[in-house]
């Protein structure tokens, strides 16, 4: 078993921790264009993706090593970057025809687009087969009607990955997934959502009214979308795994700093700030161990369902519960908005709610658990 | 970076848990009852190559690395937490000093027979003042003509009164303090060398833990280890690999602890069905599951590093802290699931609860593994 980064990956992560500390600005407020635009510039948009479709043929755990360091800056570029990645461009990349990737696929990877993921109604949640939004086959292809909810970049984003119903009775096999390019007849965006973090991060409603698609943008095969967006789980969750650990990072490196300052280190007094840090940082490795974990197995092509379960929900509640200890640690100067802990701590909340709540990863890892003790 | 085991390091997980599931937990409840240690176990441990697993082939062992130990220290605690710590003071605390330490003629003399399983090693460390501040030691060493006097009282020494071989730290020069320590190989028979009273214990109950009492004990002058006055850095860094050993030993009590809660959460109905099947207790396990295996990685990482020759005391440090709090946290919860079933002696969960406790306390307390750790991360 080998647990160091090879010298390419620990090459690059030096690469993206330079870039995300010189050149990525915190998004307080608006839609980071900037940010995106160089990360566009450097190629990290495409990360990932083959080279053949304008992508840097990067493996999964150096996507993760670029989700980290980029989070740890700023989240809410974090979240766009995993978004447009994990579930709005390997979609096209697993399922797109080849017409669809020469016309989709690189211009995500190049940057030209931004990509989005919509999936998530008011009453489709963690139990995403309950969806509602329509499409109805007509000639010259499908209609589609309804309205999704917490879209990331949503009104924003360039191509959106859409999940609606030919057939609410066929459930789960009814669903179908669809490319959608911003401006389309029929598409609208909701205000943004008011949030408690990610305030750089659009979030919006998603509305279908009477829009019309053509056949050539059903992604993969009709009745088969339920399947794409299970196939996605594992990824997007490894990615948020990823951001919750930029998070954590980002809290305990600050704090660290703060109380190495402080000049209590070495005194009795200080004992208690030092222990609270030294769990933290003990759990920080052990959620860095996790997430990299999951991503070397699905690199490796090895299942990794509860590998990708337990990263996710460990490096997220670390990322909570990290900043929240590290708000007791900076006191009263921990609170003020010009100290970036309290973006932490707002932002760090939704990483335990998005791409399956902690709660539905417990409920994976405990069906995993109990499956492979039926094995033995 | 793979987080894959080797052919190596699969085969003797594979090994040991043969071992342990035919040979060791059979016992177990009973050894724990009697407070009875099984010098046969250990003996068969010698003939399957266990206990000499990380040395070198030329003193009789298996030439394997750190993982393949932790990873048999893990399947032994699996099934019988005081097989592992017999395990773990044999090699990480009587084993290693003599390998990293010794001169050739003493790893022929002592590191082999060891290796082979033919002798039983322990370290004499603790004493009465000096626990946690081991630079508090009064247990003296004076040189006299070819051997040097040994004389003190050593407590809390695991495998004592049952090893052939003892590490054991003494005073050679008071006014140098940490750097007036040195270390002895002192063999159970020497006149002078005696034991104390065994401790009764709440855990590792079929471990023995015993006083070592020195009253002008001979030891042979080319007996001490390394140079005099290398006693504390030897001490302190056998304490960084030992824990190592303690986080392996916490890794297998919480995995026992683990299956035998979710076997149990399986089979046991209440309502019209099994328990497993509420959140109450899915959640738990969930969460009992993911601390295992982050505490697992931990340990594997620390031993990786230690067997690539890079710095690991920040690593087996976190190791051992995360996994012995993993450890205690799984089991009392193990403990739970169980229900009052669980509080009695019929269910293994009780005495996994019993033997986790003392990885939270010995090779360094948790509270002496956040200061090192806070040391390391504080610096930068």
């Amino acid at each position: 078993m080998d647990f160091s980064l090879s010298p390419r990956h620990a090459a690059r992560r030096d690469e993206f921790r330079d870039f995300a500390e010189r050149e990525i600005q915190p998004a307080e407020k608006d839609y980071p264009r900037e940010n995106l635009r160089r990360m566009a510039g450097r190629g990290y948009l495409g990360l990932p993706i083959p080279r053949q479709w304008g992508g840097q043929g990067e493996d999964f755990l150096t996507y993760i090593l670029l989700i980290e360091e980029i989070s740890r800056v700023c989240a809410s570029t974090g979240v766009i970057l995993a978004v447009h990645t994990s579930v709005g461009s390997f979609p096209l990349l697993y399922y797109g025809t080849a017409s669809q990737k020469e016309l989709y696929l690189r211009r995500l990877a190049s940057g030209e687009m931004i990509g989005a993921f919509a999936l998530t109604e008011t009453q489709a949640g963690s139990d995403a087969a309950a969806l509602g939004a329509t499409a109805r086959r007509v000639n010259g292809g499908y209609v589609l009607n309804g309205c999704k909810l917490f879209i990331t970049s949503g009104g924003e984003a360039d191509l959106y990955t859409v999940f609606a119903t030919v057939d609410r009775s066929l459930s789960s096999r009814g669903i179908c997934a669809f490319l959608v390019e911003k401006g389309t007849p029929g598409l609208s965006a909701g205000p943004r959502e008011r949030k408690m973090g990610l305030h750089g991060s659009a979030t919006t409603e998603l509305r279908f009214d009477e829009m019309l698609l053509p056949p050539a943008n059903l992604l993969g095969s009709e009745g088969g979308g339920f399947r794409i967006a299970l196939s996605l789980l594992e990824g997007g969750r490894i990615g948020i795994a990823a951001q919750g650990l930029g998070l954590a990072r980002a809290a305990l490196e600050s704090t660290a700093a703060h109380i190495a300052a402080s000049g209590q280190c070495g005194t009795a007094a200080g004992q208690a700030a030092r222990f609270i840090l030294a769990d933290l940082f003990t759990r920080l490795e052990a959620a860095r161990l996790l997430v990299w974990r999951a991503a070397c197995f699905k690199d490796a092509g090895r299942p990794c369902t509860r590998e990708a379960s337990m990263a996710k929900q460990y490096a997220t509640d670390l990322a909570v519960q990290a900043s929240a200890r590290c708000l007791d640690l900076w006191a009263a100067a921990g609170m003020s908005l010009d100290n970036p802990l309290t973006r932490y701590f707002c932002d760090a909340k939704v990483t335990q709610i998005y791409e399956g709540s902690n709660q539905i990863q417990r409920i994976v890892i405990a069906r995993e658990l109990l499956k492979s003790l039926a094995k033995i | 970076m793979d987080f894959i085991l080797t052919e190596e390091q699969e085969m003797t997980r594979q090994m040991v848990r043969g071992f342990a599931e035919k040979e060791v937990k059979p016992g177990a409840e009973e050894r724990d009852d009697q407070e009875r240690f099984s010098r046969e176990i250990f003996d068969k441990m010698g003939r399957l190559g266990i206990t000499g697993i990380p040395w070198p082939e030329e003193y009789g062992g298996g030439g394997c690395d750190f993982i393949s130990y932790v990873i048999a220290v893990e399947e032994l605690s699996r099934v019988d937490a005081s097989a592992g710590t017999t395990l773990s003071a044999h090699i990480s605390l009587a084993g290693w000093p003599i390998f990293k330490y010794g001169s050739e003629a003493q790893k022929k003399k002592y590191l082999e027979p060891m290796a082979l399983g033919e002798k039983l090693g322990a370290y004499g460390l603790t004493e009465a003042t000096a626990g946690t501040d081991a630079a508090g030691l009064r247990t003296t060493a004076v040189l006299d003509g070819d051997s040097y006097v040994l004389n003190g009282n050593k407590i809390f020494i695991t495998n004592a009164g049952e090893a052939e071989i003892y590490i054991v730290f003494a005073v050679t020069d008071k006014e140098k303090k940490t750097r007036g320590i040195s270390a002895f190989i002192v063999e159970k028979g020497t006149p002078g060398f005696a034991f104390g009273k065994k401790e009764r214990k709440m855990g590792l109950r079929s471990s023995p833990t015993l006083e070592l009492i020195f009253d002008n004990c001979r030891v042979p002058r080319e007996n001490i280890l390394g140079q005099e006055g290398d006693g504390f850095k030897i001490a302190m860094s056998t304490l960084d690999g030992g824990r190592n050993g303690i986080a392996a030993q916490a890794v297998g009590i919480a995995q026992g602890a683990l299956e035998e809660a979710a076997a149990y959460a399986q089979s046991r109905e209440q309502f019209g069905q099994p328990i497993a099947n509420f959140q109450a207790i899915s959640f738990m396990l969930a969460d009992m599951a993911t601390k295992v295996e982050a505490a697992r990685l931990l340990t594997y990482q620390a031993a990786f590093l230690e067997s690539r020759g890079l710095p690991y005391g920040k690593a087996s440090a976190m190791a051992k802290l995360f996994a012995s709090e993993a450890a205690m946290e799984i089991t009392t919860n193990a403990v739970q699931i169980f229900g009052g079933y669980g509080y009695t002696r019929d269910y293994p969960v009780e005495r996994f609860m019993r033997d986790a406790k003392i990885t939270q306390i010995y090779e360094g307390t948790s509270e002496v593994q956040r200061l090192v750790i806070s040391r390391y991360v504080l610096k930068g």
